[in-house]
């Protein structure tokens, strides 16, 4: 890649260790990204039957009508997506940072969990709920003889994805107000600004790359999703045409890679335009520890109105989950308000099985959780912090990985890596440890964000300063750099660790034993079978709790260093 | 992160060490539920100690491509699932062996379908027929009568009611209309399937949405295969079945994997499989697949639908494997270009044909029923005919062979196009109709 060729062109020099750095990060990325991929959608360039390379493909798809439409509607939906999702995420993410608001801990956690929606039984869940006979409709249809279609068509979907990628914001959001030096704020306040004009000229400013991250990635994540159309039995979008056409047999039709290669591309500017969105400004801020924003106290009457937000919105988002519970202790459920009678069977019926699940799933998604934050820190790092040319391509190439459905990824390792044998005879790709990789891979995106965020308000000042008084850089990024970004870490590695625990797509392509198999695996095989819908839903209740209780403890130690850093 | 992954890399060597060995290990992949494998691997590892079943399941689509991607180093023994299709794909590129199976007392057909691949390759172990599903619930609270028939669908009274799964990725549903276009002829058989589409609710991606949007009460009616509506009965659900009077009846199947790695462990278990003790696990209610050995009947329960005696299976038309194989990418190609991504367009203009329909029952208008016959001719129309459809410039666009006509993404576009702009002409024509009628 380009990366191997640093810069050499007066200004800042860069170290040896940095460009060792990018050339092991472009390699790693090349090797369990960028050739795995290639290795399947390099059918996009080629003529069908003859092998040869072509760009009629893409004419192709710009004379259909339907794949035009259908990028138009992946455009609409995902623009809307990301303001109905930073409606919900701000009032959520401004009080539970700015106000002295008991409960915090528990809202930021529990505004996460809705990114954690199990595959196929939260689809289930969520008809069960909102759909055309769901409980709402029902419910309305017995009281006053109508009904919303909350999940029907492109509004349908937004309503979903809205739903499902808000943590996003509310995640990055949230680290980005605590980064604020409340010393901003104060000289504000000194000068006369209050009110709203404070958080329109200080607040939202400083708070801008947080918010930008999240944006983004809902962005992207709304355009490249496939499950939620197809749940919502919406195909004319982008990511569901093309999955559409992979998933069928005719396997060596080009169009479908073609879509794919449209989706990466997409997914890309996208993320170069938001980065254009920030570029050329400062958001750092010099002084830390100073605990964030200035927690106000609210009167009574604001209390019990923030409160009223806060459980209104937690109520809406969480709605699928609490389906989800139905579900699990349902005996049976179809076509009622709530299910006919209540059961434990299914958590018995799920018990034995799902210790050996979840102990793989921890074991991945905590490997993948951390190798995302480790290379998400040190591609922010390259960018943000040294002159290497062509580092903004490791940023793109890392975010593309959004945009590559997963079971095109997970064909991509079979081919790539299932030739290559261990001294026993096993192939490379029959071991555990490259579904570890295919899950850090598909979720490198979300820690790189947040890494980004939170080194984007770190001023550099501080480590010059480390360096003025005779830090190496390796030092300086341990010692000064790391401790202050701690709070994106965590933010991007509790965003990758959860979403990893419930991935599906590459997963089915990779697991190879059940001895192997993650929970969104044993999921999966449940949910092939009327019988298995109940137990599924336990598995799935299973996965949230276990995302649910590690989100919780990393928040709580994001806030108890907060406090303590306060004190001090 | 060097130490991370060489932990790892360690631990999965002691693990897959542990795994290789064990003697008598049978992988198999599968698109069959856990409520159909566990059953199966308990009879079979009972029947044969020392064995173990290693089931690794997959959506049929990704069995069939796990296949070919590992072909150079298989670690699988067998492929169980039900679609003759995704066989017959395996067999095309060589990855299955041939195998004369010892097991005695299993006919030559089921209804008209050889039970068994011609070329010996894969074997047929049950069998199914397909019929329509309703919710009991759903029926009953919006007053809708239970269907009977595959016509029966096409009324008015159960528009937006029906859902299907579509043939492109379901090769169960592939079969169906298959049969109904060799039953009743290309034109017609169209003609049949687009007034049945013209009701759909929905047409899912997986074969088991259907059955799921039934059992959820999403939807009333699905078109489905009897196990599924059987196994949701089975489980307590509010859900019915019926044959129609003409039925498809599909074997399910398992064929051995080129170069098995436990080429005896796979032959034992295809010889459980046809065997009088494995036959009769498939009478397990959460199973209940119809088996292929006449004599297992005896031990099934009394409602227990007999393929080899129900006449409702016999009378399937002679089912011509070779014709579905020459245009199977048309015909699904075609279904997804005129129906699945055309469906509010043909939805609208059946919706206003129904109205027409009860107008022109109440006060009959001559005017009025040539406009409505028009409309629904211009539904009806097809862009190619069956010549065309199995000719070599056609299938040539989807092997991309070198005597095709035009490209994939041309002939789509082209179908699509014909489509939209028949449908916006059926739609004036039936809007005409109405107002003529009222």
């Amino acid at each position: 890649m380009t990366l191997a060729l640093g810069a050499r062109r007066g200004a800042p020099a860069t170290t040896r260790g940095q460009r060792a750095l990018a050339v092991a990060i472009g390699l790693f990325l090349f090797a369990f990204l960028v050739l795995p991929t290639a290795t399947v959608v390099f059918v996009a360039f080629t003529e069908k039957g003859t092998g040869q390379f072509t760009l009629v493909n893409f004419v192709d798809f710009f004379r259909t009508d339907l794949f035009v439409r259908s990028f138009w509607n992946s455009v609409y939906v995902s623009v809307m997506s990301v303001v109905w999702a930073s409606a919900l995420a701000l009032p959520l993410a401004i009080l539970t940072t700015r106000f002295a608001f008991r409960g915090a801990v528990l809202i930021q956690t529990l505004g996460f969990v809705p990114l954690v929606m199990p595959p196929f039984v939260g689809a289930v869940a969520m008809q069960l709920l909102f759909g055309r006979n769901g409980s709402v409709n029902l419910l309305l249809d017995d009281a006053f003889g109508f009904k919303i279609p909350f999940m029907e068509g492109l509004n349908g979907v937004i309503f979903v994805q809205s739903l499902h990628y808000f943590p996003f914001i509310l995640v990055n959001l949230s680290a980005s107000l605590r980064n604020i030096d409340r010393a901003m704020e104060e000289a504000a306040q000194n000068l006369g600004s209050s009110g709203f004009r404070l958080i329109r000229r200080i607040v939202v400013p400083l708070a801008m790359p947080g918010f930008v991250a999240g944006a983004s990635l809902v962005f992207v994540k709304v355009f490249d999703d496939l499950a939620t159309p197809l749940l919502l039995n919406v195909k004319e979008m982008l990511a569901p045409q093309a999955y559409l056409r992979v998933s069928s047999i005719g396997i060596a039709d080009p169009m479908g890679y073609v879509i794919s290669v449209v989706l990466i591309v997409v997914s890309v500017a996208a993320m170069w335009i938001s980065a254009l969105a920030l570029k050329d400004r400062d958001y750092a801020t010099v002084q830390r520890g100073g605990g964030g924003l200035a927690r106000r106290s609210l009167t009574g009457w604001e209390s019990a109105l923030g409160y009223a937000v806060v459980i209104g919105i937690l109520l809406l988002v969480l709605s699928p989950h609490i389906a989800l519970f139905l579900l699990s202790i349902a005996t049976i459920w179809s076509f009622s308000p709530l299910p006919d009678a209540y059961t434990l069977a299914h958590y018995n019926r799920v018990f034995a099985e799902s210790s050996l699940y979840i102990k793989n799933t921890l074991v991945y998604a905590s490997i993948a959780g951390l190798i995302d934050v480790v290379i998400g820190t040190a591609i922010a790092y390259l960018v943000l912090r040294t002159k290497l040319v062509g580092r903004q391509w490791l940023d793109w190439a890392a975010m593309a990985a959004l945009a590559v459905p997963g079971v095109v990824l997970g064909i991509g390792y079979l081919r790539t890596f299932y030739g290559i044998s261990l001294p026993d005879g096993t192939p490379l790709a029959a071991l555990w440890i490259t579904i570890v990789l295919a899950l850090a891979i598909r979720r490198l995106p979300y820690a790189l964000r947040a890494c980004t965020a939170a080194l984007q308000q770190i001023s550099i000042a501080l480590e010059e300063a480390a360096e003025n008084l005779g830090a190496t850089k390796a030092r300086t990024v341990r010692r000064v750099v790391v401790p202050l970004m701690t709070g994106g870490l965590l933010a991007g590695f509790v965003t990758s660790f959860s979403t990893a625990a419930v991935e599906l797509s590459a997963t089915l392509m990779l697991v190879q034993s059940n001895s192997d198999a993650p929970l969104a695996y044993g999921l999966y095989v449940f949910m092939q079978s009327s019988n298995g819908r109940g137990p599924g839903a336990a598995l799935g209740i299973i996965a949230v709790l276990l995302v649910t209780v590690c989100t919780l403890v990393s928040h709580w130690i994001v806030e108890r260093r907060h406090e303590g850093a306060g004190n001090r | 992160m060097i130490k991370i992954f060489a932990a790892a890399l360690a631990l999965s060597l002691a693990i897959s060490s542990v795994a290789t060995a064990q003697t008598g290990k049978v992988t198999v992949v599968t698109s069959f539920a856990k409520d159909v494998t566990d059953p199966f691997k308990k009879a079979f590892e009972k029947a044969y100690p020392g064995a173990t079943l290693e089931v690794q399941n997959r959506n049929t689509n990704a069995a069939v491509k796990f296949i070919e991607e590992t072909k150079a180093n298989n670690q699988i023994d067998l492929m169980w699932a039900s679609a003759p299709d995704a066989f017959e794909v395996l067999k095309g590129k060589s990855l299955l062996q041939k195998y004369q199976p010892k097991a005695v007392g299993i006919p030559d057909k089921v209804g008209s379908y050889p039970i068994n691949d011609p070329g010996g390759t894969y074997l047929g172990f049950a069998a199914s027929g397909y019929g329509i599903m309703w919710n009991d619930r759903y029926m009953k609270a919006n007053k809708i009568p239970e269907p009977a028939e595959w016509q029966d669908l096409a009324k008015a009274v159960y528009f937006d009611h029906v859902a299907i799964a579509s043939p492109a990725r379901s090769g169960t549903t592939h079969l169906t209309v298959e049969t109904i276009l060799q039953g009743e002829g290309w034109e017609k058989g169209w003609r049949t399937i687009k007034e049945l589409a013209g009701n759909f609710r929905q047409i899912t991606d997986r074969s088991f949405d259907v059955p799921e949007q039934v059992n959820s009460g999403q939807v009333g009616i699905g078109i489905v295969i009897d196990f599924f509506a059987f196994s949701a009965k089975a489980s307590g659900f509010p859900v019915k079945f019926a044959y129609p009077s003409v039925t498809t009846v599909v074997p399910a199947n398992i064929g051995i994997v080129a170069n098995a790695p436990n080429k005896a462990g796979a032959e034992a278990f295809v010889e459980f499989l046809l065997s009088p003790v494995g036959q009769e696990v498939l009478l397990d209610p959460g199973i209940r697949r119809l088996p292929i050995n006449p004599a297992v009947y005896a031990k099934a329960p009394a409602d227990y639908p007999n393929p080899f005696k129900d006449p409702r299976f016999q009378k399937m038309i002679t089912f011509s494997a070779e014709t579905s194989e020459s245009r199977t990418a048309v015909v699904d190609t075609l279904f997804d270009q005129l129906i699945s991504f055309q469906l509010a367009a043909l939805k609208d203009v059946t919706k206003t044909l129904h109205e027409v329909d009860a107008a022109l029952a109440k006060k009959d208008n001559a005017q009025a029923r040539t406009l409505a016959k028009e409309a629904r001719d211009l539904v009806a129309a097809m862009p190619l005919t069956a010549q065309q459809a199995s000719s070599k410039e056609i299938t040539g666009a989807f092997t991309g062979a070198k005597e095709k006509g035009a490209r994939q993404a041309e002939l789509e576009q082209q179908w699509a196009a014909f489509a939209k702009e028949r449908y916006t002409q059926a739609k004036t024509k039936a809007s005409d109709a109405l107002k003529l009628a009222r």
